[in-house]
């Protein structure tokens, strides 16, 4: 018989173990990173993670339901893609009665926006249409996208810039009894194809700006193709979308676009975007998150932005950017950002990406995601650091899932084929080809991340309540009934809208700030609180929109854990005036105008 | 992709340059010239560090391994090869991933082995496996690219050169010729658009299958003839793969083909082994 030699028996010994590590890691990042419970049970999940979500948006009073949008018929094959997007949520207290009402977008020519004011009774009232703001999708106008909230002529009213493939539009708030709509005379472009827009005082003059993110360059009318070649040049490397919009406000109702002297130049298919002041300087740096390519980072230095993306390290890999999301993870005082991006099991892992700031000289960023377990989420969209069961740190709540059509046949072949071939083929629609009731990417899982605090997030959403499958655009976090908990408002892309009530196991205490400008900007947008309490600290920003297609609320909530000792609060106003509160006590709203 | 590395000229002292364009540099050099082209235009890659570790592991398992089973150091250019392969063509977020499918690449050439020959092309088993295995961390590269002419042209003739070079061009040739032709024929019995069906073979993923992997001499067959057949014949595999929505059909078709049609040369060859000797045993004395 022929001997075999050791070392060969060792090399096939060590051959198989190496074909096995696969199935070992996935069992140990199964353990790690395993979906908490299939099953909710409120009870469990109070005593275990500390909240519990009931979906209420019936009870709530809410039968929302998003039309997408329906373009040329020369798309018709690939409609379900290219009219994926279009749901929205942002969170205004438009009459400035103490309670958030909710805004949602919808998309299909002649379908109505909806703003629910709260009723303070757990119920809400469509009064879209008797406040002007719901009639907003008529032919030849285009369809809505978004919609983003801020006082831009400070009068103590927040007025509504409504994001649209179409007409944008600006709607002056009328002391929250009507909307007039002053698009013509603020001097906005005829059409812009956006999927992102925020308000921001970029050169702390006091009054709001306005930053419009182009999606599909805004010389394409979706309704009436001049050709198919609209798409973009490349799945990851794509320049050919739309524009870039800075509105400087000049304070009489009229705004000037100076994005090319602002140094603003970029014509990459943006999604998202969110703004906050990343290095203490005092102005508000901006995040583009970029379908199709790169992100992009605008560092401010007094009104003049400069892109920075490669040397601060977001910018080098491209991905599918979908969402900007800034929280404290960590409660250090420093924003990481959350970009969400595509994952589908052996076709395409992107990853999620969560930019932590490195320690060192100058802002820098390293991609976090995995170690800290929220890369795979899915075909990831809008997601939003909260904390959602007060314990004093930051959760993050994702949502996903594509297209959701047939439940047994898949799109993703095709969309590989195609999406990994030479420009003239990928930027051209009539070479993709149709959907055929396939899905792509859909019936998706949420994600709900808490944060253990020591650098790990776990997802719980199954367990606390999150349970749908439809495909989520928007998520908006508010404290809908001025209980101290965030609630979850979700936008569903040709779903419901669902009202996620949120209830937190009693012990862990809160404190939210309402805070008001008066040399900054009225809505206080791009105010910065830093709570410190048992040792640590955390920084919240007021934003003018963030994560994708939303806005959260304006009020700013910090989870304070048990038994907290609350040191101080140091607000940093966009005029740049400090203001520190002392003597704060938990479990309040604390009202904060800005020293004049 | 483990391009074996012919022996190097036999002339006396060759110019720098004529060394340079021996066909031992050739490879190395142009996927390396792929890789930092496409990473400082495009950014393919992952990171420069999950393409280091594969190279680094390939390389370190080639010289163990052939220290331990064939008793030499073996050049490490196949091997670099192998590394670099993997960090273009394998998409993770994780870097074990890497590090495991060149570890698996190479070892499958000195486990995996008949009548003293490896018998996958040793990236495309390591890339295949982790596809099989570890389809939740990793995907092939397909869509990372920049989707344009410019680059797609500067490879194919780089490419085209070195495979003329070492007389494999027909390799190349025949398979691209089928494969649109295949995919005319795909188009037609799909109702897709042409374009659709031609479009993956200007993406990323087949400018390395096509001059790196069908063409690596060490396991393809030996005869001409028989090395357009196999090109042809994993064309057509992929073609009933892609009819099946298979993602990465043509990774997979030289899976199946490449061992296969080795399998079948070797079998040829024994039969002639055998039938050569009892044909002119006869009138010739028997050796000692």
């Amino acid at each position: 018989m022929k001997r075999i030699p050791i070392a060969r028996i060792v090399l096939t010994i060590v051959f198989i173990a190496m074909l096995a590590t696969p199935a070992l890691m996935r069992r140990l990042s199964s353990q790690r990173g395993k979906p908490a419970a299939a099953q909710t049970d409120c009870a469990a999940a109070l005593a275990r993670y500390g909240f519990c979500f009931q979906e209420v948006s019936h009870q709530a009073g809410i039968n929302f339901v998003h039309e997408a949008p329906i373009l040329d018929s020369k798309l018709d094959g690939i409609m379900p893609e290219v009219a994926s997007m279009g749901a929205s949520v942002s969170i205004v207290d438009f009459d400035r009665d103490g309670w958030p009402d909710i805004y949602v977008t919808n998309s299909r020519i002649g379908s109505l926006n909806h703003l629910y004011r709260n009723n303070h009774d757990g119920t809400f009232t469509d009064v879209a249409k008797e406040m002007g703001i719901a009639d907003v999708n008529q032919p030849g106008t285009g369809v809505s996208m978004g919609a983003v909230w801020g006082d831009y002529d400070n009068d103590g009213y927040e007025d509504l810039y409504l994001i649209k493939w179409g007409r944008p539009e600006l709607f002056h708030n009328d002391g929250g009894k009507h909307f007039t709509r002053v698009t013509d005379a603020a001097g906005l472009p005829p059409w812009i194809n956006a999927n992102s827009a925020l308000w921001l005082d970029y050169d702390g003059d006091g009054k709001l700006d306005l930053f419009v993110a182009g999606y599909y360059p805004e010389n394409v009318d979706l309704w009436h193709l001049k050709n198919t070649r609209m798409m973009p040049e490349s799945f990851e490397y794509a320049k050919n979308g739309g524009r870039k919009y800075l509105f400087h406000n000049l304070g009489n109702g009229r705004f000037e676009e100076v994005s090319a002297k602002a140094g603003i130049d970029s014509r990459r298919w943006a999604l998202a975007s969110a703004a906050a002041d990343l290095r203490g300087a005092g102005y508000p740096d901006l995040f583009v998150a970029n379908d199709y390519g790169v992100s992009e980072l605008y560092l401010n230095d007094h009104g003049h932005f400069r892109e920075a993306g490669q040397e601060t390290g977001v910018g080098f890999a491209p991905k599918s950017g979908m969402n900007a999301a800034f929280g404290d993870i960590f409660n250090q005082g420093k924003y990481s950002v959350y970009v969400s991006n595509i994952s589908e099991e052996g076709v395409l892992i992107q990853g999620n990406n969560l930019w932590v700031p490195q320690e060192g000289k100058g802002l820098h960023y390293a991609n976090l995601a995995r170690d800290l377990g929220v890369e795979l989420g899915g075909w990831s969209f809008g997601a939003q650091f909260g904390d959602l069961n007060n314990d004093g740190t930051l959760d993050l709540f994702l949502e996903n899932g594509y297209i959701s059509l047939s439940r047994t046949r898949s799109y993703w072949y095709d969309f590989s084929k195609v999406a990994g071939g030479n420009s003239s083929i990928i930027s051209d629609a009539s070479h993709w080809p149709a959907f055929d009731g396939r899905s792509l990417s859909g019936y998706q899982q949420k994600k709900v991340w808490i944060n253990d605090g020591a650098g790990k997030f776990e997802d719980v959403a199954q367990a606390v309540g999150v349970t749908d499958l439809y495909d989520g655009r928007a998520v908006a976090l508010a404290d809908l009934w001025n209980t101290g908990v965030l609630d979850a408002v979700v936008a569903n892309q040709r779903g419901p809208l669902l009202i996620y009530k949120n209830s937190v196991a009693l012990g862990n205490d809160w404190i939210e700030f309402d805070l008001e400008g008066t040399k900054s900007n009225r809505s206080a947008i791009g105010a910065q609180v830093t709570l410190f309490w048992n040792g640590q600290q955390q920084v919240q920003s007021v934003a003018g929109g963030n994560g994708f297609a939303s806005e959260n609320d304006r009020r700013l909530h910090f989870g304070l854990g048990k038994n907290p000792q609350l040191d101080k609060a140091v607000i940093r106003w966009p005029s740049g005036t400090m203001q520190t509160l002392d003597h704060l006590t938990p479990n309040q709203l604390v009202h904060v105008k800005e020293p004049s | 992709m483990n391009w074996t590395i012919v022996a190097p000229s036999t002339q006396p002292n060759p110019a720098l340059w004529k060394r340079l364009l021996d066909s031992r540099f050739m490879p190395p050099v142009f996927i390396t010239l792929i890789l930092l082209l496409g990473n400082l235009s495009f950014g393919i890659l992952e990171s420069y560090q999950k393409t280091l570790l594969a190279i680094v592991t390939s390389i370190t398992g080639e010289l163990i391994l052939g220290r331990i089973f064939l008793k030499k150091w073996p050049h490490p250019a196949s091997a670099y090869i192998t590394g670099i392969s993997v960090g273009i063509l394998l998409r993770s977020p994780a870097y074990w991933t890497y590090a495991l499918c060149a570890a698996l690449s190479i070892t499958s050439k000195y486990a995996l082995r008949f009548r003293n020959r490896h018998i996958w092309n040793p990236s495309n088993f390591g890339i295949c496996a982790m596809l099989f295995l570890a389809s939740d961390s990793v995907a092939g590269l397909s869509i990372q690219w920049g989707n344009n002419f410019a680059s797609l042209i500067v490879i194919w003739v780089l490419g085209s050169i070195i495979v003329w070079r070492a007389h494999r061009f027909h390799i190349t040739a025949t398979y691209v010729a089928s494969f649109i032709a295949l995919s005319f024929l795909r188009a037609w019995i799909t109702g897709d658009p042409w374009q659709s069906e031609i479009a993956p073979i200007t993406g990323p993923m087949y400018q390395l299958f096509i001059f790196f992997m069908i063409t690596d001499p060490k396991t393809t067959v030996r005869t001409r003839a028989g090395q357009c057949a196999v090109a042809f014949s994993i064309a057509v595999v992929e073609f009933f793969m892609r009819l099946g929505s298979s993602v990465y059909a043509p990774l997979y078709a030289l899976f199946w083909v490449g061992p296969t049609a080795l399998f079948i040369e070797m079998w040829l060859d024994s039969r002639r082994a055998r039938t050569i000797p009892a044909a002119v045993s006869g009138p010739q004395p028997a050796h000692p």
